[in-house]
């Protein structure tokens, strides 16, 4: 790993009135690479991520992206700079059609004369092409995304991600609601824009699917980081272990006859 | 939501009848409601003069007085928000303008623009409380409905010691900028047809031999101009697709980078300034202003936006929709009228109409949203 970090995350609290959820987390994010965060609910991945994509102003710490300290206020910024996120609520509005999601905020614009205007055409082709890439084949790019299911929804999300990641790819928990298929296209689709060079991070809840792609693993908990591990420096059962803080697991295992 | 590209065929969709697909739209409403209510005049008040020159001039500018205050009306509701002090404002403009250009003598043109600027201040001031404090914008613009109704009343009593200014015509004369919302296009081809005997003309009086319809009123105008770059704006723009996101879902728009903030201020200030549109044209027109203009005048515009479809939470919506639901309403206001049918009917008649026409909208939406 030789690549130098992209994003580098430096020592970043965030608190909610008396709630600390982050105190103090430091990780850095290599281009081409697939950074794993891991930990159980409540650990505070997504309040980390957040600071990342400008959605939440980190209440201590630095974000250093590509050399340059950086201070995201909005969202907007943060998409600005290469950085697209797939939230784990998702961020898609089912009053809207699926095109007009996936463009959300980056609509692209055919311009007639001095006026500009929404590239109806072009945002249709794109989504449809794109959503067929990643397994689904939608009904029609007008379609509703409140008529979609769960799953759909959040590959329309990834989609778009995927799309406007130029640079960093964040993933809250993509998975979650995919069916096998899916998911191995997402997985495939992380193992792909990787070797393209883009940094993707990727937060799960499922050890075999952060150690299909990951290329390193942070641990999170309580709002601590409990380290970072390299690939095959780490065996899936220690990593298992770590994500859910340890010897309790271990305890529940026995009584699940080894199924967790 | 338009122009579908090449789709695959898929097994599991039911091909639908085109005239299906056609009928499923946010304005089907409206669309209704207007066929139903020119079918029952048309049947029912045919001979009543409504529909000869003067009467459809006559619903023609009561709708698209109401069509103006509906555009502005109509994108906020699709960004979220509502604006309950529409009627206030018009109020205020109109009594603005008559004290800036009657009592303080200034020139028109000067009178109307800087009524502009304070009113869309006020728009921005609407905006920029309801996006720092969330609080429901229903609750702001209740109390700026009070405040500028409260202004309205209080600054012509006290510098002139009435509420009705007049003179307002008199003190227009000449000027550049006025005709713009009280004046008439088309005047020649009005008399021509006059002339020609298409459209009567006056028979005696001072007017003699000037038709009954003597030019297209700028109110009209501004109205079919307003719910044509709406409707452009909102379906064809980026901006358009940021005023769904922003009403859809306010976070999830925030998070995929669109300026809510911008955009729910940038509304505001869009319906104050159709108010003020409507404000100026309706005092060029009366030639007075009145404290107690405009009054009621944001249910109407909420109520039209409605019928053609939006949503009262935001988020989907048509321009094009409200437009027929403010024609709905000037029709049956003034067919009714036309008609010699009892006034108080008019609220039964219109009652019928909104219930109807929302429960077509929903049943119409929940096909094409998938809303459970
Ligand atoms: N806006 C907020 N206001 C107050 N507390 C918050 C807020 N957002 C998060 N928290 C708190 O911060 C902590 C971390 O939450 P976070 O969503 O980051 O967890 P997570 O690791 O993503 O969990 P999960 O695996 O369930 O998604 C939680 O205790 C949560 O209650
Ligand atoms: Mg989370």
């Amino acid at each position: 790993m030789c690549a130098r970090p992209i994003v580098q995350m430096k020592n970043i609290e965030k608190h909610f009135g008396s709630v600390i959820a982050l105190a103090g987390v430091s990780i850095d994010v290599n281009a081409g690479e697939c950074h794993c965060l891991l930990g159980d609910n409540g650990a505070g991945k997504s309040t980390f991520i957040k600071t990342m994509s400008g959605v939440h102003k980190p209440t201590a710490g630095e974000i250093i992206f590509e050399g340059q300290p950086m201070d995201f206020t909005d969202p907007r910024d943060a998409i600005a700079a290469g950085i697209a996120t797939v939230h784990q609520h998702l961020a898609m509005i089912p009053l809207m059609s699926v095109s007009r999601n996936f463009f959300m905020g980056n609509e692209p614009i055919k311009t007639l004369g001095f006026l500009r205007f929404f590239d109806h055409d072009y945002a249709n082709r794109v989504t449809t092409e794109e959503m067929r890439q990643m397994g689904i084949n939608l009904r029609g790019p007008d379609q509703a995304v409140g008529t979609l299911s769960g799953g759909e929804r959040q590959t329309v999300a990834i989609a778009r991600a995927v799309h406007f990641g130029a640079k960093v790819l964040i993933l809250d928990e993509p998975t979650s609601a995919l069916g096998v298929r899916q998911t191995s296209n997402v997985l495939a689709t992380i193992d792909k824009v990787r070797k393209q060079g883009v940094a993707v991070v990727f937060i799960t809840h499922n050890v075999r699917h952060a150690l299909a792609v990951g290329d390193r693993f942070t641990v999170l908990n309580r709002g601590k980081t409990l380290g970072t591990a390299e690939r095959g420096e780490i065996t899936p059962e220690e990593l298992q272990d770590l994500m859910a803080g340890g010897q309790e697991l271990a305890e529940l295992e026995g009584s699940l006859g080894g199924t967790v | 939501m338009s122009d579908t590209p090449q789709t695959v065929a898929d097994e599991r969709i039911k091909s639908m009848s085109r005239l299906r697909t056609a009928l499923i739209r946010p304005e089907l409403g409206g669309i209704v409601g207007t066929v139903a209510v020119f079918t029952f005049f048309l049947l029912f008040a045919f001979d009543s003069g409504m529909f000869n020159a003067q009467g459809v001039m006559n619903w023609s500018v009561v709708s698209a007085q109401f069509m103006i205050i509906a555009v502005g009306a109509c994108l906020l509701m699709i960004a979220g928000e509502f604006d309950l002090s529409v009627g206030s404002m018009i109020g205020f403009a109109g009594m603005m303008i008559a004290i800036f250009g009657v009592t303080l003598d200034w020139p028109m043109w000067m009178a109307i623009a800087l009524t502009f600027v304070i009113c869309i201040l006020f728009g921005a001031l609407n905006g920029y409380i309801v996006v720092r404090t969330g609080l429901p914008s229903f609750i702001v613009t209740l109390a700026t409905l009070f405040i500028l109704r409260g202004f309205t009343i209080f600054i012509p009593q006290t510098i002139e010691r009435k509420t009705i200014i007049g003179g307002i015509r008199e003190a227009a004369e000449g000027d550049w900028l006025a005709p713009l919302f009280g004046g008439k296009i088309l005047t020649g081809v009005f008399q021509w047809l006059g002339n020609a005997g298409i459209i009567d003309v006056f028979e005696r009086g001072s007017r003699k031999g000037q038709p009954v319809v003597d030019g297209i009123p700028m109110l009209i105008i501004w109205a079919l101009l307003l719910v044509f770059v709406a409707h452009v704006l909102l379906t064809r723009t980026r901006f358009g697709n940021w005023i769904f996101a922003s009403g859809g879902d306010a976070d999830a728009a925030r998070n995929s980078g669109v300026p809510v903030n911008k955009v729910k201020i940038l509304m505001f200030m869009f319906t104050a300034f159709c108010a003020t549109v409507f404000a100026t044209c309706q005092v060029m027109e009366f030639g007075s202003a009145g404290a107690d203009r405009g009054l009621l005048k944001e249910f109407e515009a909420i109520i039209a936006v409605v019928i053609g479809g939006a949503l009262l939470t935001g988020g989907y919506g048509s321009v094009i929709g409200a437009a027929l639901g403010a024609l709905i309403f000037g029709v049956v206001q003034q067919g009714l009228f036309f008609a010699g049918v009892e006034s108080s009917l008019f609220r039964v008649f219109l009652g019928v109409i909104l219930l109807f026409a929302v429960i077509l909208n929903t049943y119409i939406r929940r096909i094409i949203t998938g809303e459970r």
